[in-house]
């Protein structure tokens, strides 16, 4: 690597010095008090009682943990299985060479990722509006026998926050996939076609090879994403939903933490969820070895 | 099957191809359309047709069930102070994108460009950073605000987002590839001071970075909802995040009001977007492709 040598000492640190104070205090240091504070039991900031591995224990016990976690799941894979598809497909129409405007439409369907998400399940409560919700209105007129008062938000809470990610997240995953086909080399695809390869072939073989690094980078991305999960339902739902549908893992934990004040039990459900997602990465770079992620 | 594409086929799938891409950019801008015309109806006429208010005027559209009111009514509620959250935001969002970009891209430089003896430590420290879920120091870091007093103030909501890892990184890579030694050495020849190299030299060099940065980090802050919500409790302080969600908790029938409320809230950040797209996406797609 190439390092300057000729500068006066100080310097480095200078530029180091502001993030790695801040790092140290806001981030390295609360890291640890979170292994820390996961032994505990909490009332409030104030309070605490070293409770050992009791916290684990009760979540292992603790239904709706359970609960929370089987809907995270049901959440990412959904996000990620039917996402992913619709992005890549979108990436290769728009990647097109006959394919004008390829700007505009690389604009609008990026859009929806600029809109928070509060302001997302605000707009959505009203698209899932049981009686007059837009949703409902539409599929009514368009499906024959389409039941009058569709439930979504009151039972169907997870196909609706589905709908909603698709909507949100699929024009932002196109836009990795649209940058990895384009750097696909154009030789390697006439080569094959010269030998006779069909356009699925082509895909298989030399498409979907070349942008594998990307492709698991942006699975990897949506699926820590989706295990985090919180603003959607909460805001959506107004909290948990009939009987918990709506309950995911960082809501359990903010709820835990900061409706009931014990922060030990909501460090513990994020250690729980840490290990989850470093497992999934581990696993991801197990996966993609060979090719490089970044 | 080979690819025989005869020119009338072709003209087929040209038409295919733009069907789809048409009918995927409908459905993504059909929640914005709703938004803006649920933001103009008034409360009488809010579920007459799901876009524009239906009745016998031009169009078969009732043009008198359209209204500013709603907008009217954000501001003058003595309920809640919607300018305020707007001034917060701003605030907010600003200041902490601001430091964060500054941070990232200083120590970035000291790690791409400079020989120190903890250069190595460090740069495995910010590797090793990435994988820290957020929801994992929420609990830990609320306690830590509250020993320190800062929790209920903009310092608790802004210090723990201005030493992103994830930025350290990306100027890291950014700098590594387009920040040539023998530009620093010359610029040092010339006398000019460590600072000046890198205000004047090195930034311009990742000026792309630094815009796509900012732009990230802005929309992080201003999108940002349960960092305010656990660290803020005077209704004063709240962002519009914050204040949009009390706001559907208490005016869950009044469908017009929350609907201009979130439009007024997501115009700037999607006028800020326009502004800077082009570099925003290639950005955010450098740190994944190799350009």
């Amino acid at each position: 690597m190439n390092l300057s040598a000729s500068h006066p000492r100080w310097a480095p640190y200078f530029f180091i010095g502001p993030f790695v104070v801040v790092f140290a205090i806001f981030v390295v240091y609360p890291l640890f008090q979170s292994l820390v504070l996961s032994f505990q039991q909490t009332y409030g900031p104030q309070t605490s009682v070293f409770v050992g591995t009791k916290n684990f224990a009760d979540l292992a016990g603790d239904p709706a943990f359970w609960t929370a976690l089987r809907n995270t799941f049901v959440y990412a894979a959904a996000s990620v299985l039917i996402q992913l598809p619709l992005s890549l497909g979108l990436a290769m129409l728009l990647n097109r060479p006959q394919v004008k405007g390829r700007a505009v439409f690389r604009l609008v369907y990026f859009s929806p990722a600029l809109v928070g998400i509060v302001f997302i399940a605000v707009i959505f409560s009203l698209i899932f509006q049981e009686t007059r919700g837009l949703l409902n209105v539409f599929l009514k007129g368009v499906i024959p026998g389409f039941p009058q008062e569709f439930p979504w938000l009151q039972v169907y809470v997870m196909p609706a926050l589905v709908i909603a990610s698709i909507w949100m997240y699929t024009g932002f995953n196109m836009i990795y996939f649209l940058a990895a086909l384009q750097n696909v080399d154009r030789d390697q695809i006439e080569a094959a076609v010269m030998d006779g390869a069909n356009r699925r072939q082509v895909f298989w073989h030399v498409t979907l090879p070349a942008i594998r690094p990307v492709a698991g980078f942006v699975i990897l991305l949506s699926a820590i994403g989706s295990m985090q999960l919180f603003e959607l339902p909460w805001i959506l739902l107004g909290g948990a939903g009939p009987e918990d549908r709506g309950l995911t893992v960082v809501m359990y934990l903010f709820m835990n933490g900061f409706q009931i004040g014990d922060l030990g039990y909501a460090s513990a459900i994020g250690w729980s969820l840490a290990i989850l997602l470093m497992g999934m990465t581990w696993i991801q770079r197990r996966l993609t070895k060979g090719g490089e992620g970044r | 099957m080979a690819m025989v594409e005869t020119a009338e086929s072709r003209r087929w799938i040209t038409v295919m191809v733009y069907g789809l891409l048409i009918f995927f950019a409908i459905i993504t801008l059909v929640p914005f359309a709703y938004l803006i015309c649920g933001a103009m109806k008034s409360k009488d006429v809010f579920f007459d047709g799901q876009f524009l208010p239906g009745g016998d005027g031009f169009l078969g559209v009732n043009w008198g069930g359209l209204t500013f009111e709603n907008f009217r009514n954000l501001f003058v509620n003595p309920n809640f102070s919607f300018a305020r959250s707007i001034v917060n935001s701003l605030f907010y969002a600003s200041v902490s994108s601001v430091l964060a970009t500054l941070f990232s891209a200083m120590g970035g430089y000291a790690l791409a460009k400079f020989r120190f003896r903890w250069n190595g430590l460090l740069t495995g420290l910010v590797l090793a950073a990435l994988i820290i879920p957020g929801p994992l120091l929420l609990a830990p870091l609320y306690q830590l605000l509250f020993r320190m007093g800062i929790l209920n103030s903009y310092a608790g909501l802004i210090l723990p987002a201005i030493a992103p890892a994830f930025g350290v990184f990306l100027f890291r890579q950014a700098m590594l590839k387009s920040v040539p030694l023998e530009l620093m050495e010359a610029a040092r020849i010339d006398g000019c001071g460590e600072i000046r190299i890198f205000f004047s030299v090195v930034l311009p060099l990742v000026r792309p970075m630094v815009g796509a940065f900012l732009l990230i980090t802005f929309l992080g802050a201003w999108n940002n909802f349960i960092w305010p919500q656990i660290v803020l409790q005077t209704p004063e302080l709240f962002p519009l995040a914050v204040s949009i969600a009390q706001l559907k908790g208490i005016y869950s029938t009044d469908y017009g009001l929350l609907m201009a409320g979130t439009l007024v809230s997501i115009l700037p950040v999607m006028a800020l977007f326009l502004m800077l797209q082009r570099e925003f996406i290639s950005g955010l797609t450098s740190g994944a492709v190799k350009g």
